[in-house]
Order: structure tokens, then sequence, then C-alpha cells
């Protein structure tokens, strides 16, 4: 050695020095050819038991899932039985959202391996038998936006995540469509699971194909990876999505569709160069059809659509009406597909969609944004969450976030859903405050909050007929009755949080009735 | 108005109801209801089936309903249809509109 | 002004979920149906229906109609004896062959009026023709009751009639078109056409929609709300056609102004029948854009 380290001036204030370089500290030289190396030194662990033992599961401990294989994921319930054999007690589960088929985690309730859930929505039989009490740690239902700042800033902090992928290779670069050859599963943007992969203390990647490295481009790179497990499938192409997302031909959607269009266009925030979101829901997404006609009539260009991407978005991107597509869950083959082929279709993830606590996310820089609804209230407060008998069946989504984000929000709902009036007085759960609400659409007249007197005074000039949200309320009565409020008990069985994880209200358990 | 057979009307779309009206044994209405909306509209929906038989004049039927929403119009108007068949009879009577 | 007739939303008479929402897609008149679309087995039950919806239930300005079953069996007259109770503006008489069964529905309305005092002549009534044969009558068939505000072509048992079947074009029609337009013109009573039944095919049923505008019906029959639109937008003067019709008003105040009896536009004469034109235009366009949603 022809130096000390010793006499380094300043030796001890240099950052990430770690002493001298010795030989010995360096790993021999590798001389396996890249094929070689992929198949002897991989992440690849045999089976989902080992990954768990490997990553160092406990009692207590905080799992995360993704929602992007949605009705057809087998991820959840695989793991959760997998977890349940092992003895394992105590677990949050803070997964994204869930839906109809994880049923089953109602056993695991049932058996104390998850004693807590967060997650954007519930269905189903599970969300039945929440609604009726299962559960002594009411669910945490956060937004998109409100979830990821939870996780960002550590205070969801998640120990392990199991995240599914449709293609992996055997380090961890992981992404949702790269299947050129076979039509196994599917899903484009990993938007909600690339958080949970950078901030989980160990992320493991569950696939059903694992593919040559690199698996470029990847949703989730192999940095954030710990390890891969292979499985037979990792969910039902048909319940993760259709091939295209079909309009509407519901005639009703469709007035609501076209009346929405309408509004946009006289609201003052439909120009060249404008951005949008549509929510999921047949009236919202249908809009789409009516303003693509309206833009090239007008000779308008869209900057760009955000949120959940449709395949109807993507053939506006292709005719060079919409500029660019940021992606935070793709909802059709066809939006999957543009991922993966079009250079300006940008996969994002769930804090830079939607977060309030990040350097800047995409729904602050919506002009609007189309949304669905259960119910709306004479405040405009919102409801997606818990159906009109008061039990849970929906997912808050990005609509807090979006609603906030963007500059003029319209919620579209029909006026009535049999008998069951959609614009009511209270409604049975705030998920978005009335203050960031701005147009109700519904097939029977347009209302305007009154904080946005600008915008009913544009829709009123381009002859749009506007009333007040008591005038919707009042006529759907008119038309069903009055009915009666749903009877809860005292126990909270849900707490919903806002997007600035903030308790904006509570679910209770509904009481059995008779007549 | 006697009920002779067993009446059914309606069907199971959504908005509408399906009555099933069959004699009873006893002098009594023996009213089942399920309905899709019983929380908020249970009570109503008992009246309105109550009431239409009442104008009816029946006073003796085992009646069944399964509720997909349906307004009290057209729950009156498959209560009617429902009474009419299960009394074999066609002499409707019409009080007539109020537009 | 003249009512618009322009679509009439045919509502099958035994779906409580149409009946219920037959008023929100904006089509003119709404047509209740108690005849094909009602299988034998449910026509009391869609009778009780449409005539609860009919006292009970609000559907603002439309023109309400109701179409029975024909007269030559016992369910005409049934259907007569509570829908005209239920006070519909219009009862609708299919397969309509002959003056004579005008007359034969209009004597049983009249009758059913007076038993239950309500002013004779309140039913308005429109006649569909269905049939070689009404067809052929079809001046007859328009000038047969003063309750008549309209007759309609029905195309399906027409085209059977006929031994042919609908085109896309519609040249079949042609003569059943042209025939019953003259006719309700000659009786001074609204002309309306058939449906169009491929829902899916929008370019067939916009085209059709021009064809019959241009023949002089006054609109159609839809099947689908999505149908209304399309043919609203083709039935409404265009802003062309309305900012002509204003040059010429403009064009008689001036002549009046001068006291002068010849009105003049850009240099072209305008007689009379060019100044009814742009009149009956004007109220179109006055009708069509006046249209609220109503207050139920």
């Amino acid at each position: 050695m022809s130096f000390n380290i010793e006499n380094i001036p300043h030796y001890n204030e240099i950052h990430a020095a770690h002493g001298t370089y010795n030989e010995n500290d360096i790993p021999a030289k590798r001389t396996a050819t890249l094929v070689e190396r992929q198949r002897n030194q991989n992440k690849v662990l045999p089976s989902l038991e080992d990954a768990i033992r490997f990553t160092g599961l406990k009692d207590g401990m905080t799992i995360s899932f993704h929602h992007h294989f949605r009705n057809g994921d087998y991820v959840i319930n695989m793991v959760m039985d997998v977890i349940a054999r092992m003895g394992f007690k105590n677990l949050v589960l803070a997964a994204s959202s869930l839906t109809d088929i994880h049923e089953p985690l109602i056993e695991h309730i049932r058996n104390g391996v998850i004693t807590h859930i967060e997650t954007s929505g519930l269905r189903g039989k599970l969300a039945d038998e929440i609604s009726h009490g299962l559960m002594d740690f009411p669910v945490v239902f956060r937004s998109h936006g409100g979830r990821a700042a939870a996780i960002e800033t550590n205070e969801l902090h998640i120990d392990i995540a199991f995240l599914g992928a449709p293609s992996c290779d055997p380090y961890g670069n992981a992404n949702g469509y790269n299947r050129d050859d076979d039509t196994g599963s599917c899903c484009g943007s990993l938007g909600y699971a690339k958080l949970d992969a950078i901030k989980a203390d160990k992320c493991i990647i569950i696939t059903d194909h694992i593919v040559p490295f690199p698996n470029a481009p990847f949703g989730i790179p192999e940095s954030q990876v710990d390890c891969v497990v292979k499985v037979d499938s990792v969910g039902d192409p048909k319940g993760i999505m259709s091939g295209a997302t079909r309009y509407t031909k519901n005639p009703k959607e469709l007035l609501i569709a076209k009346t929405a269009a309408d509004v946009i266009e006289a609201s003052g925030y439909f120009y060249d160069g404008f951005s949008m979101q549509m929510g999921s829901g047949g009236a919202s997404l249908a809009t789409a059809r009516y303003l693509r006609d309206k833009m090239i009539q007008k000779n308008i260009k869209c900057r760009f659509a955000l949120g959940g991407i449709t395949g109807q978005i993507v053939s506006m991107h292709e005719e060079g009406l919409v500029q660019k597509i940021l992606d935070v869950q793709s909802f059709d083959l066809i939006a999957a597909n543009s991922l993966k082929n079009n250079r300006f279709h940008q996969q994002i993830d769930a804090s830079y969609y939607a977060s309030y606590v990040n350097r800047g996310s995409a729904v602050n820089q919506l002009d609007f944004v189309i949304l669905s609804a259960l119910e709306i209230d004479t405040d405009f407060n919102v409801n997606v969450l818990t159906g009109s008998d008061g039990i849970i069946r929906g997912a808050i989504g990005g609509h807090p976030d979006t609603a906030a984000g963007a500059s003029l929000s319209v919620v579209v709902a029909p006026l009535l859903r049999g008998r069951i009036p959609c614009v009511v007085d209270k409604v049975n759960t705030i998920v978005t405050p009335g203050r960031t609400v701005d147009v109700v659409v519904t097939d029977q007249g347009v209302a305007v909050n009154p904080a946005r007197p600008e915008i009913k005074q544009r829709l009123i000039d381009a002859g749009i007929q506007v009333f007040t949200i008591e005038q919707l309320k009042e006529r759907a009565e008119r038309i069903v009755g009055v009915p009666e409020p749903i009877q809860y008990t005292d126990k909270i069985v849900g707490v919903v949080m806002y997007r600035n994880n903030t308790v904006i209200d509570v679910i209770r358990q509904v009481k059995e009735t008779t007549l | 108005m006697q009920i002779v057979t067993m009446g059914v009307a309606g069907t199971m779309e959504s908005s509408d109801i399906i009555v099933r009206i069959e004699p009873n044994d006893k002098q009594e209405i023996n009213l089942t209801i399920e309905s899709t909306v019983m929380q908020q509209f249970g009570k109503q929906i008992d009246r309105v089936i109550r009431k239409t038989l009442e104008d009816l004049g029946v006073t003796s039927a085992i009646v069944s309903v399964v509720d997909k929403g349906a307004l009290d119009c057209t729950i009156a108007a498959r209560v009617s249809c429902a009474a009419y068949r299960a009394a074999q009879r066609s002499d409707y009577v019409w009080n007539g509109g109020t537009r | 002004m003249s009512r618009l007739r322009r679509s009439m939303l045919f509502v099958p008479g035994n779906n409580p979920g149409m009946i219920r929402d037959a008023h929100i897609y904006g089509s003119d008149s709404i047509m209740f149906d108690l005849e094909d679309s009602v299988s034998i087995n449910e026509k009391d039950a869609a009778r009780y229906l449409v005539y609860k919806a009919l006292t009970s239930l609000k559907y603002g300005k439309k023109e309400l109609v109701v179409r029975i079953n024909a007269l030559d069996t016992r369910l005409g007259i049934d259907d007569l004896e509570a829908i005209v109770r239920a006070q519909p503006h219009v009862i609708r008489l299919p397969k309509t062959e002959t003056a004579q069964d005008v007359i034969d529905c209009e004597r049983e309305i009249e009758r059913i009026e007076r038993e239950i005092g309500m002013p004779v002549g309140t039913t308005g009534m429109m006649a569909a023709i269905e049939s070689a044969k009404g067809v052929l009558n079809a001046y007859d068939i328009a000038r047969s009751s003063k309750r008549l505000i309209g007759i309609a072509l029905g195309a399906e048992d027409y085209v059977t009639d006929l031994k042919t079947t609908r085109s896309p074009e519609g040249i079949e029609l042609l003569f059943a078109r042209s025939m019953i337009v003259n006719a309700a013109r000659a009786a001074g009573i609204a002309a309306l056409d058939t449906v169009y039944s491929d829902v899916n095919n929008e370019e067939g049923f916009r085209a059709e929609a021009e064809l019959i505008k241009k023949l002089g019906f006054d609109g159609k029959s839809v099947i689908n709300p999505r149908q209304i639109q399309p043919l609203h937008d083709v039935f409404n003067p265009s802003e062309k056609d309305i900012a002509k019709a204003l040059a010429i008003m403009e064009a008689i105040k001036e002549a009046e102004s001068r006291g002068s009896g010849v009105i003049s536009l850009n240099g072209k004469m305008i007689d009379k029948p060019v100044v009814e034109r742009a009149r009956y235009m004007l109220e179109r366009a006055e009708a069509a854009a006046t249209i609220p949603i109503e207050e139920v």
C-alpha cells in the first residue's frame, strides 16, 4: 500500500468510505454465460412456502397485494392459504383493493390469520360478512391516493409485498403484459403494485410466466425484488380483463353520457390541449365516445388522458386525438397492448397518480374527470362504497383524488336505480366530499354545485337546463316515494379515510330487519 | 272477490314484481313479501298490496310476492291482475283517470 | 304552435321499467303498446299496467298514445274500456283497413266517454294502416273522424300483405308512404312513418329518416330510445334553414313597411308558398328549441 488512509485529509468527513480495499473481500470472478447464470444463480424459489420463510414473515406483520387481476385474481387466496397452513396469525392485509373472488378470506378472518384489512373496496360475500360484523377491527378504506400517501410516508408500513405479475425474469423484473406468444394472464399497467415494491421491506414476485432476463420494459425492476415464485396460474384471464371494453348500449347510460359530454363542452374546460379522466362505469366510459365526436368537430386535441385506461382512450390516442396516456391501471387487452406498443402510453404508479404528499401527482393536472356514483346527496357528497341497503359493495378507487385534483368534476348517475333514488338527502357513506364535486348529471336533469356559479351560467348559456340538486332529489321521490332510512347498530365495521388520511366517515353494521 | 284458484301476474325483471294469489282456508290475507328494497320500501309495498286487495274486495287469500323494485302503480297493477286471474273473472272495474 | 310529432317512442305495455322511464328520452310522443309487443296470455296484465301508469305517473307535456288491440276480438273493446278512462291523448287503432274501422272504434270511445261523463270528443285517435287495402283507402280513413290526429304506416304487416319484404332502401314502401302522406295532408292531419327495426344500423336509420322527411312525413315511430336524437337531428331545421327563413321574414317586414305587395329577397321574388314554408320552418325550430325537461 502506497498510502495510509489515516493520512488522507478529512478522511473522516468523506461519506460512504468503508476503509482500505482488500482483495479478499471481492467475490471470485464469474465465468458462467448469461444463460447458465439465469439457470443457476437466480432469485427463483421453489415454492410460496420457501419465499415466505425466506422473507421472514412473522405473526402480526403487514402484507400487501395489488388488484390488477381484478375478479380473476388467484394470488391473494393462494398466498393466504399457504400462510394459514404455515400457522401465522394476526396479520394485517393491506391490499390495493379486494373483490368478489376474495370470499375465502372470510375463513382466514374467522381463524385469526387476518385481523385487520386495509383496502380501497370490498365486494361480494366478504363485503357482506364484514358489513354484518365479521371483524372486530374495522376495515380501513383508503383512496388510491390516500393509500399511496400512507405507504410512502411509512405510516402504513408493509413488511412483505406479494405481487402477482403476468411475466417476470429470474431476477424479478416484472411486468403486466409481456406475453408475446401465449394467451395467458395479462393486466397491463402494474401501477398499484409499483409503490408496494419500492416501499415494502421484502418483495416477492409471483408469476406463472418466467421469461429470459431482462424482461424489459418492466413495471417493477429487479432492484426492488427479493425473490420470485413460479406458480401454475396467477389468475383467470377472463376475470382479469376483457378483450375490449365495449361501449354501453343501455339507452339510459347513453343519455347520461351524452348529457355529460354536452356539459363538458359548455363548461369552459374543453379546449385545445385539455386533460381528462373517465371513471369506470358504463355512462362515464361512454362519455368518451361523445367527446371524441366533439373533438373532431371542433378540431381540438387532448393533451393527456389519465387513470384507468380503456381501448377507447387508446383508439383516440392512435387517431391522434389524445397525445399522451398516463396509465395506472389498464382496463382491457387493447389498453394493455397499447402500453407495450405505444411510446407515449406511460405506466405510472399510484403515488404519481394521486398521492397528496409527494412532489406532484397527475390528478392535479386534470381539467375534468367524469365519475360514477352510487348516491349523491343534496350537499353534493358522493358515496361509491355502500349500497342503498347500507352493505359494502364498492371501492373508493381514485374517486376523491380525482374529484379534488380536477378543475371540474362531473358525477354521473341514473336518477333512479330500480326503486332506489340516487340523489338523496344524506348519502349512506361519504367518500368524496361535496366541496370537490362540481356537476351532477342524471338522466333526468343536471345540477351544479352552488359553489360554481360560473359553471352554472356557462351551461345555461349553452342551452343546458340546470336544476338544483334539491329539485333532482324531489323529482326522484315523486316517482318512487320516500325510502325509509337504513337501520344500523352502533358497531363500526369500516373507517373511510379521505385522501389526506383523515376520517371522513364510518360504516356501521347493518341491523337485521324484519317487516 | 272470491279467490278460487292460483293466479300469478308479473315478472322477475328489474322494476317489476311477481304476485301469486291463492285461496286461503282462513278469512284473512296471508301476505309474504320478498323484495330487493325491503329495508327502504317494505312497509310501503305491504300497504299498497293490502289496499289494492281491499279495493277489489279480496278478504281471504294467500299472497306471496317477489319484488324487484316495482313502483306503487306497478304493484297495484300486478296485484289486481293476479286477483282477477285467481278469481277467474274478467268483469274489470276501471275507476278512471286523474289526468 | 302545432305539436311536434317527430318521434313516437314505442313502449311495450307489459314492461314496467320502460313504462317508468319512457319520458326521459325526449321523444315528442310516447306510445304504450297493448298489441303486438304483448303476448296473448299477458293482454290483461299489460292493460292493467298501462292503465295504472297513465293514472298515476306523470309524463309532463308529452303526447301519450296507447295502441290497443284490433276491435275484431274482445280484446280491443276491453282495452278501450280501460284506456279511455285512463285518458291518454290519443288511442291508436291498429290494422285499419276502411273508414268503417275508425267509425266503429269511435262509436265505442264515444259510448265510454258518455258513460263516465267525459266531454265527447276528448279522446284523440290515430289510425295505423298496415295492409294493401288500407293504403288504397288512406284518404277515406284519414277523413273518417274528427278525432283523428294522424295516420301512420305499419310496414311489417304491409310488406307481408304485398308479398314482399323490407329492403334497406325501402323502395317497396314508396307507394304506401306517398299515399299516406298525401291522404294525411289532404285531410289536414299528421303523417307518421313506420319503425326501423335494426337499432344497431345508425346509418340506415338516418337515411330512412332523411327519406321520410323529404316525402313530407311529420315523424316516425321509434323502437329504441337511441333512435330519438338522430331522428330529431334530421327533422330539426338546420341553422342555414333558419337563417334563410328569418331573412324571408325580414323581407316581408321590409315590403310591408314600403307598403309594397311584392316581396323580394336577393333580387328573387318570394311567393306565398315560400313564405308559408319559412313560417312553418320557424315554428318547428322554435318548438324544437323550447322543449324543456318537464317538471313531473
